[in-house]
């Protein structure tokens, strides 16, 4: 009798720590070589992208010699390790400067798009009725657009700037994102620990915030991966089009654009940028294609 | 059936309403800011005061809001305030440019992608299947100006074999066809292969195949009569849904190539400021990415009658 009793300041199992628990994340990640592989794609270019201002390079925008080729040697003694472009910049600090801003805009947005999704999901899917008629036809309003051209019509009004572009990007994905967290939150609410939380007369809202947005959390990590790499694609390609990050700044997207036309006798101007931005994005399709191999395993 | 379609008529009328309530609310909410676009920034306010009461800009809004939605059930948008002429005619050559490039796209895309699904989906893991589907996912992951870059690298700088630009300045050529259609085709194949692999994978591992190919038919006949009718159904809504994810690629690779199409069109007018095109250019588009929808669901329920939506 005396035995089953479980005193109070007997501990339950302690959880894991969160590094413990990220490390193990790693050692899943090994199982499949194509997440790995992608893995270290991004990782490259996160650490290039965090030593930018500690690498010994030019000012991304300071004006030199103009169409200098890939090892030409820089007025100043140094080297251009991979030319100048046709205003005389050099191309390795744009590239890495550039990195760092895709990377930094990219991740915020996706953040941004990610918060207004779920909110946006977890109110549709757990409050159900008219609320989640109301923010489903509002969802599906916005996925009647297509992805660009939403991008091209909030551009427009607003003015390219990064904003500007976290706005585009939340617009574009916050119902995809809505419809993925409300299809969770549905499964999810039919729980015993959902009627627990009910029972003890928790408020709506923190159902929704402490109950069953960590619950769905799995897929969404999956989905957050493959949406960081559209997101940049999305912000490469409103640069590309002229309606992304305003200049002089350096930005892949605006980098191709100027090469493209000058390509025929300054063929490296437009090839680094191009196998940079395609190096980035295929490192995340393989990410999400690895992520989504482990999550679909077990 | 009728029931369901009249249902998503009415949904997709719904939306198109939302969406041209946005976008007037957008561009034309703000009456002195159109002014202002139509007139050129050194235009006085007088100016602009007589141009809106000309225009019937002084109306309440929700009457200029109806007027706006008559016009353009008409086809009457406006006129561009870069080109000076007619938004309706301006949009229509340049729809009737992107149609020739998107008919070239899905005569080439179709069959090239079906083919390759339906042999990589006839024996999942062989050694077609790896290369196809590896080879799928490799072009998908490419933005289209990337894969741009470096075809007009290699065909254009390099090996001069094909011009670099598409403008058609010259009347049609076929020449100037071939980078822009290349590289939608890389781009897109690579989704309604893997579909249709997966798709096909799924039926070759079903009851009457297997059947089938214990009877003793010939491997060639079962492929073609029995597996290939219930494979097709499912990419059948993946091409009618790659309109929608067609109209993002054509605007980038038009402004690429500088195809005078509806989407060079579209960034052109985003870029310069011109509202009138921008409102027709994006009613266009949303209505071709809904009527897909509206197509994609009927041929879905059509073509597998086991699925009905009530």
């Amino acid at each position: 009798m005396t035995d089953s009793v479980k005193f109070d300041n007997e501990l339950p199992a302690k959880r894991e720590s969160r590094v413990k628990r990220f490390f193990k994340v790693l050692a899943l990640m090994r199982e499949s070589p194509v997440g790995m592989i992608g893995l270290l794609i991004i990782l490259f270019w996160v650490v290039m992208a965090i030593l930018a201002p500690f690498l010994p390079l030019y000012d991304p925008n300071a004006i030199m010699a103009p169409f200098q080729k890939i090892g030409a040697h820089a007025p100043d003694g140094g080297t251009f390790w991979l030319g100048t472009d046709h205003k005389g910049r050099d191309i390795l600090s744009r590239i890495i400067w550039g990195a760092q801003k895709v990377l930094v805009w990219a991740t915020f947005a996706t953040f941004v798009a990610y918060v207004v999704g779920m909110m946006m999901g977890v109110l549709a899917g757990y409050k159900g009725g008219w609320a989640d008629e109301i923010v489903s036809f509002i969802a599906n309003i916005f996925l009647s657009f297509p992805f660009i051209i939403l991008c091209i019509i909030i551009v427009a009004t607003l003015g390219a700037s990064g904003w500007t572009v976290v706005v585009a990007v939340t617009f574009a994905s916050a119902p995809q994102i809505m419809r993925i967290v409300r299809g969770l939150v549905l499964d999810l609410k039919t729980r015993d620990y959902i009627f627990a939380a009910q029972t003890r007369g928790e408020t709506p809202w923190y159902i929704m915030l402490v109950e069953l947005l960590p619950n769905a959390r799995g897929p969404l990590i999956v989905d957050a991966c493959l949406r960081l790499g559209y997101t940049v694609v999305a912000i490469a390609t409103l640069g590309f089009l002229g309606l992304g990050l305003p200049p002089p700044d350096p930005d892949w997207g605006l980098m191709l654009k100027e090469a493209v036309p000058l390509g025929a006798f300054a063929g490296h101007t437009m090839y680094l940028p191009a196998a940079a931005l395609a190096s980035l994005i295929l490192g995340f399709n393989l990410l999400a294609d690895g992520l989504r191999e482990i999550s679909l395993r077990d | 059936m009728i029931v369901l379609a009249a249902k998503r008529l009415v949904a997709m009328l719904l939306i198109m309403l939302v969406v041209s309530f946005i976008l007037f609310s957008l561009f034309e909410a703000d009456k002195m800011a159109v002014a202002g676009k139509v007139l050129g920034p050194y235009s006085s306010v007088e100016q602009r005061e007589i141009w809106l009461s000309q225009n019937g800009y002084n109306e309440p809004f929700f009457t200029r809001y109806t007027q706006w939605i008559g016009g353009a059930l008409h086809g009457n948008f406006g006129d561009s305030l870069q080109y000076k002429v007619p938004v309706s005619e301006l949009l229509t050559d340049r729809l009737k440019n992107t149609g020739i490039l998107a008919l070239v796209f899905f005569l080439i895309m179709i069959p090239l992608s079906l083919t390759l699904g339906v042999l990589a989906g006839m024996k999942e893991g062989s050694w077609m299947d790896r290369v196809i589907s590896v080879f799928s996912v490799l072009t998908t992951s490419i933005p289209e100006f990337v894969t741009a870059t470096f075809l007009t690298g290699l065909f254009v700088y390099t090996w001069h074999l094909l011009p670099g630009t598409s403008s058609m300045t010259g009347g049609f050529s076929w020449k100037e066809m071939i980078l822009p259609v290349a590289v939608l085709v890389i781009y897109d194949f690579g989704y309604v292969t893997r579909m249709t692999r997966a798709s096909m994978a799924e039926v070759m591992t079903s009851q009457y195949i297997r059947t089938a190919v214990l009877k003793g038919l010939p491997y060639k006949r079962v492929i073609m009569r029995h597996a290939l009718r219930n494979a097709l159904i499912a990419p059948f809504t993946v091409i009618v849904l790659q309109l929608n994810w067609l109209l993002s690629g054509l605007v980038v690779v038009e402004v690429f190539f500088a195809y005078k199409g509806f989407g060079y069109l579209l960034v052109d007018a985003a870029l310069f400021g011109d509202i009138y095109v921008i409102e027709a250019c994006v009613m266009v588009a949303v209505f071709v990415a809904v009527f897909s929808q509206f197509i994609s669901d009927i041929g879905y329920t059509l073509l597998n009658p086991r699925i009905r939506f009530s």
